[in-house]
């Protein structure tokens, strides 16, 4: 099912954004801080009243979705890494399934496995390091077998190690025809693993385009007001600034 | 059925038939004489009040912190335990005493009126932010006019009337207050056991929640009518009893893997233990007057409190 932004308008944040997006890649959501990133990101999840504009969704509007429809198609990461309670991770994890309203542990298991986080499936919640609830709560998502998973900055905090990893895990679940929308920071992280870059400015679309395009040195060098280089190493590309 | 609820439960059987028979007569079914009387008008009514009273307390208490995902929150923070007290004290205050059943249901009117503020400041939006300011300032209003009516009574008997009733007691209830307020405070925890899923998806922070299909505003409805007629109901029947719902959920959570959902019945039994065991002692210290159980669990929750606050500080430095 495609997730479409229809001409979003929400004061002092989205200007008449307007998006297509198609399951099974990466598109990665750029721009500067107060760009409308993550406003469009809970937009295109459904949290967000938008002032006028649509999120569509197949082919009917996502606001006249019933929660626990919507629920079960969209899974929303946000950037703060809230655990209230010091829960078991399996109980977090189970969370997942809330949508759906049953227990089915196959979805669990498969979450906790694909984001090697078994091994922690008994330890409580607030005992876990940065990276290791960065994976749960990411487990929690895939838990629900969501159609599109949106996820705020999942990267921020993680080391290097960590944030290959969480990419792998979301190429995975992007090749297995899941829709995946991330806000990232890392310009070199949304050009080597994104399939398509979304770059936001002021709350107006400024890109829109493969990542090669879509974050050329002359982009950012508008939109971040940075002189930059690209330096090109085998197929991967690493961001200079100059 | 978790661990907690089969442990509360347990002690609450023992401790039920050891309330009955304490007192400043302990009461001897072989030999006291009327023991039947006593037990059945007097002590009873008293113990199932208490439980009533304690359930409500323990189980709004543990849906407070729940929602508000904090171990400090207390049913009090609402504001509808002062609109209660509020509406007593207005009863006081005109003498309208003459019927048994007047000064509870002026104090259901005046938790009624709280939980209307709440749903008409913060029931739209259903912001958990809102809703607290909301609830502090329906707390400190009703708290001011229950202050003013104090210090314009048109006597001295008034006063130390409304005084006394402020400091809750179980004293010289009868089946009455129990059929006043049991049904009303078994509602309420059927409503708050139905927000139990969204508490527990609040865990993760409100927009998760929403995001996980949690309807916000039906979650805080469940809230305000839960908290509403279990503490409602009991302040109309026993006055002021703090710190009930603040301490219960502690004294439980260890006891469950500390998801909201599993800690508000468990909290309900806890609370039904704990006011039953204080109205116990209460009975039994050698005092002249009877210490009024509202004090008796303010002198037990405050250095609580105080050793709640020393282990977070610890825990956080």
């Amino acid at each position: 099912m495609m997730l479409e932004a229809r001409d979003l308008v929400l004061e002092d944040r989205l200007a008449h954004v307007g998006l297509s997006l198609r399951p099974g890649a990466i598109t990665a959501i750029c721009g500067p801080n107060g760009a409308g990133k993550s406003s469009l990101l809970e937009a295109l999840a459904g949290l967000l009243d938008v002032d006028s504009g649509s999120i569509v969704l197949g082919d009917r509007d996502l606001a006249s979705y019933q929660p626990r429809e919507r629920a079960q198609a969209i899974g929303y990461l946000p950037q703060e890494h809230t655990v209230s309670w010091d829960v078991p991770v399996r109980r977090l994890v189970e969370l997942g399934r809330m949508p759906h309203g049953d227990k089915r542990t196959e979805p669990v298991e498969a979450a906790l496995q694909a984001l090697d986080v078994e091994h922690l499936a008994d330890r409580r919640a607030q005992s876990l390091s940065g990276g290791e609830t960065a994976r749960v709560l990411l487990a929690r998502v895939l838990a629900g077998e969501p159609q599109w998973i949106l996820a705020d900055e999942p990267l921020a905090a993680l080391d290097i190690g960590h944030q290959l990893a969480l990419l792998k895990h979301l190429r995975r679940a992007a090749d297995s025809g899941i829709g995946v929308v991330l806000v990232l920071h890392d310009l070199s992280h949304a050009m080597n693993h994104a399939d398509r870059v979304v770059v936001l400015d002021g709350g107006t679309l400024a890109a829109d385009d493969e990542p090669h395009r879509a974050l050329a040195a002359e982009v950012v060098e508008r939109v971040w007001q940075t002189q930059v280089e690209w330096i090109e190493r085998g197929d991967r590309m690493a961001l200079m600034p100059l | 059925m978790n661990r907690a609820v089969l442990v509360m439960a347990a002690l609450l059987a023992i401790a039920l038939p050891l309330s009955l028979l304490a007192g400043r007569v302990w009461i001897d079914p072989a030999t006291t004489p009327n023991a039947a009387l006593i037990l059945g008008e007097l002590r009873l009514p008293r113990a199932v009040l208490a439980i009533v009273v304690g359930a409500g307390l323990g189980a709004a208490g543990a849906a407070m912190q729940g929602y508000l995902r904090n171990p400090l929150a207390d049913p009090g923070l609402f504001g509808i335990a002062p609109g209660a007290a509020l509406g007593a004290v207005t009863a006081l205050f005109f003498g309208f005493t003459a019927s048994a059943w007047l000064l509870p249901l002026f104090a259901l009117v005046g938790a009624g009126g709280a939980m209307a503020l709440l749903a008409v400041i913060a029931g739209r939006t259903g912001g958990i932010a809102l809703f607290t300011l909301a609830g502090l300032m329906v707390a400190s209003l009703a708290g001011a006019l229950t202050a003013l009516a104090i210090s314009m009574a048109p006597n001295a008997f008034a006063m130390s009337e409304i005084v006394l009733w402020l400091n809750g007691a179980l004293t010289d209830r009868s089946w009455r207050e129990v059929w006043l307020a049991g049904p009303m405070v078994l509602l309420g925890i059927v409503f708050l056991m139905r927000a139990g899923a969204g508490l527990d998806a609040l865990t993760l922070g409100e927009p998760v929640a929403r995001s996980l299909g949690v309807d916000t505003n039906r979650l805080l409805w469940l809230l305000i009518l839960g908290v509403g007629l279990t503490i409602g109901a009991g302040v109309a029947v026993a006055g002021i009893i703090g710190f009930v719902g603040l301490i219960v959920p502690h004294l439980v959570r260890p006891l469950t893997d500390r998801r909201p959902s599993q800690l508000i019945v468990p909290s309900a039994l806890a609370g039904a233990l704990l006011v039953l065991v204080a109205d116990s002692v209460v009975r039994i210290l050698p005092l002249v007057t009877e210490l009024r159980l509202g004090i008796a669990l303010s002198l037990l929750g405050a250095p609580f409190f105080l050793w709640l606050l020393l282990r977070m500080r610890k825990g956080l430095a």
